[in-house]
């Protein structure tokens, strides 16, 4: 009773309903939806694809959720996503007998700096320089595209290298290799955050940058660093989004992920003007959006049809989110109950 | 010489500076025609930054402008040669779709207090979406009316031209003009966007005023989107992807500051220029692809973005030594 009560009050139970409810209606709608086969000593199922799909975004959710705990925005993650798979693919090369140009350590590693750098770049302008997190991101959110295009020559390369299939391809343990990122990321990120005052100090710098500066915070810097993060993250996803499909596309690798991204992490509960963060709720965020385009999917909508649901969503979010939303709702039915 | 025509003047020496070293670098570049070339090519981005320019004047954002223009030619062309109605309704149509869905965009910024980036992102995923619903594929235009207009020159003076395009965006810019300077509607942009507070209690209609200004964004994007249609006579739902950013920066390289509150047409006219003229040596230049005219114009915006801080800290620090004696400390907190 006292767990269920506390569970009850977290945050992360209105996602887990939400979530629910998705699998609820595909239970009954979608066929085979729950089927989980065991193939080669690896499962396979809708489930399954879920988490394997769900990977890139969630990695992205990791470091946006610190990002959006700050007051902050980052719509340049798509871009970024495109650009490590640009630069990755550009250091293996596109050689049919499957020898890479470059060894496969020093092109991710590659990748990651560019990725880490281009997150700097967006922390700078966001933290020194003092603009808006929406203007400063989306320099990159479009001309990090035109850099990402530059970097492959405005080409599709396709990969063959086989070790490099693993990260979003291969299988350990029966899991999808991708998941083990994702939980290794997690497991980092929270404790570096919830195990340290760092957490504490991002959450202040969303409340309030001027108070968290007065208390001898280094406001800045923790901005900086967060934007650099989320860079990072972007890299990482863009490394499993590139292995995935074993090509580096500018224009596709990465697009609308950043709708993903800031759609999991709101949905997970942290909310846009800053302050509380839920990397958990993040994850289940993720995982929503993730079953959200399976099932629309299902029913054979077109993956360009799908962002109009998902847009739909968004505002439907936001308006919960809204103080004043929240108050009319309650007006309408008289009750105090569901404005808290 | 006025402080704050500064950013502008920078603009048009940069301008300037540009269309000199194109015309010394390259043969044929400098010509009247040239010039106007720029107002053909960009009129679609004229019209899309004079509805930017009074959002961001208010404080605000709006980032769907590029999926709206993007919806305007597929429901357009859709119209036309789906339905076959004729263009007196198509015009109507689609401009009324575009100042339905702005409107609604700040209706519910205004209403429910939300952030005006997030609620357009959103539109920006939605108008893009509804695009696909249209169609997926392109749709050409075969409409005479369309075509008449695509062709059509109008002649200025010695063998110089412009398109009736450039007649409409020259047309929305003195209409904007006249709106930001003469109009209560301009008026109350500009104190929003100076500070929102004062305003309401001012006793300025601002929750009115803000949902009109989504709606002008929205009005002009559909606009945009006709004109566009003039230049390409086809409708693809991948038209103005990126345009976002370019309408913003057009903006904010005229030396309206991101913040709000102060700002003028003329400079946004300037930054169209800029704009175009960046695409134009890229183009004559040759060996580099177009995709590097984005990331000009990224650095353009954060050059900009960091002049407007330089002046703005300068500004404050000016206001502080003004007031010296009486709150030094309060200008150096904030």
């Amino acid at each position: 009773m006292l767990a269920w009560k506390r569970l009850s009050r977290s945050k992360i139970i209105w996602p887990l309903i939400t979530l629910g409810i998705l699998m609820l209606f595909n239970l009954f709608f979608t066929p085979h939806f729950f089927r989980i086969e065991m193939l080669e000593g690896h499962l396979f199922g809708n489930l399954i694809d879920i988490l394997k799909n769900g990977a890139p975004i969630m990695i992205l959710a990791i470091g946006l959720t610190l990002v959006i705990a700050t007051h902050g925005i980052d719509i340049s993650v798509g871009s970024v996503v495109a650009i490590s798979a640009g630069v990755v693919a550009m250091l293996i090369g596109g050689d049919l007998a499957g020898h890479p140009k470059y060894p496969l350590a020093f092109a991710m590693g590659a990748a990651l700096v560019a990725c880490t750098a281009a997150g700097m770049w967006n922390g700078m302008l966001v933290s020194w320089i003092g603009m808006q997190p929406i203007i400063a991101t989306l320099i990159l959110f479009v001309a990090g595209r035109g850099i990402a295009m530059v970097t492959t020559n405005a080409m599709v390369i396709w990969l063959y290298v086989k070790p490099f299939a693993l990260l979003g391809q291969g299988y350990l343990f029966g899991l999808p290799f991708s998941l083990y990122i994702v939980a290794f990321l997690l497991l980092v990120t929270y404790l570096a955050t919830r195990r340290t005052a760092l957490g504490m100090f991002i959450e202040a710098v969303g409340i309030n940058p001027t108070a968290t500066r007065f208390a001898g915070i280094n406001a800045k810097s923790i901005l900086f660093w967060c934007y650099a993060f989320s860079g990072f993250c972007a890299g990482v996803s863009g490394l499993v989004v590139c292995s995935t499909v074993m090509s580096a596309d500018g224009n596709n690798a990465g697009n609308l992920a950043e709708l993903d991204a800031i759609l999991a992490v709101v949905l997970g509960g942290t909310s846009l003007s800053g302050g509380r963060f839920f990397l958990l709720g993040s994850m289940v965020g993720a995982l929503i959006i993730q079953t959200l385009t399976t099932t629309i999917y299902a029913f054979n909508v077109a993956p360009e049809i799908a962002q109009v649901v998902k847009a739909l969503v968004v505002y439907g979010v936001s308006l919960l989110q809204s103080e004043s939303f929240r108050a009319r709702v309650a007006g309408v039915f008289g009750r105090r109950e569901v404005a808290a | 010489m006025k402080v704050r025509n500064l950013p502008i003047l920078a603009t048009l020496a940069l301008f300037i500076i540009m269309f000199g070293a194109g015309s010394i670098a390259f043969t044929g570049f400098f010509s009247v025609q040239n010039f106007l070339n720029l107002f053909i090519d960009n009129a679609y981005l004229l019209i899309l930054a004079v509805g930017m320019t009074f959002v961001i004047i208010s404080g605000g954002i709006d980032l769907s402008v590029g999926s709206m223009l993007a919806l305007s030619t597929m429901v357009s062309s859709s119209l036309l040669e789906k339905s076959h109605l004729s263009p007196v309704l198509v015009i109507p149509i689609v401009l009324a779709m575009g100042t339905a869905l702005g409107l609604f965009m700040g209706y519910i910024i205004q209403t429910f207090n939300l952030p005006p980036f997030i609620i357009t992102l959103a539109g920006l995923y939605l108008a893009r979406g509804l695009c696909y619903v249209v169609s997926i594929d392109t749709i050409a235009i075969n409409n005479e009316f369309w075509k008449g207009v695509a062709h059509s020159t109008i002649n200025l003076i010695g063998n110089n031209s412009v398109s009736p395009s450039v007649i409409i965006a020259v047309a929305v810019v003195l209409a904007g003009l006249f709106m930001a300077r003469y109009t209560k509607f301009g008026r109350t942009v500009y104190a929003i966007g100076g500070n929102e507070q004062s305003a309401i209690l001012m006793g300025l209609p601002v929750g009115s005023t803000k949902i009109a200004i989504y709606a002008l964004s929205g009005f002009c994007s559909a606009l945009a989107g006709i004109v566009f249609t003039f230049y390409t006579l086809s409708g693809y739902a991948l038209n103005g992807k990126g345009m976002e950013l370019d309408a913003i920066a057009t903006v904010v390289i005229g030396g309206t500051l991101l913040t709000g509150g102060a700002g003028n047409l003329l400079g946004t006219v300037l930054g169209v220029l800029v704009y175009g003229i960046i695409q134009v040596l890229i183009m004559f230049q040759g060996t580099l692809n177009s995709w590097w005219t984005r990331i000009v114009i990224g650095f353009l915006v954060f050059l900009f973005c960091l002049l407007q801080r330089i002046f703005e800290s300068g500004k404050n620090a000016a206001l502080a030594k003004g007031r010296a004696g009486q709150a030094p400390k309060a200008q150096a907190a904030s």
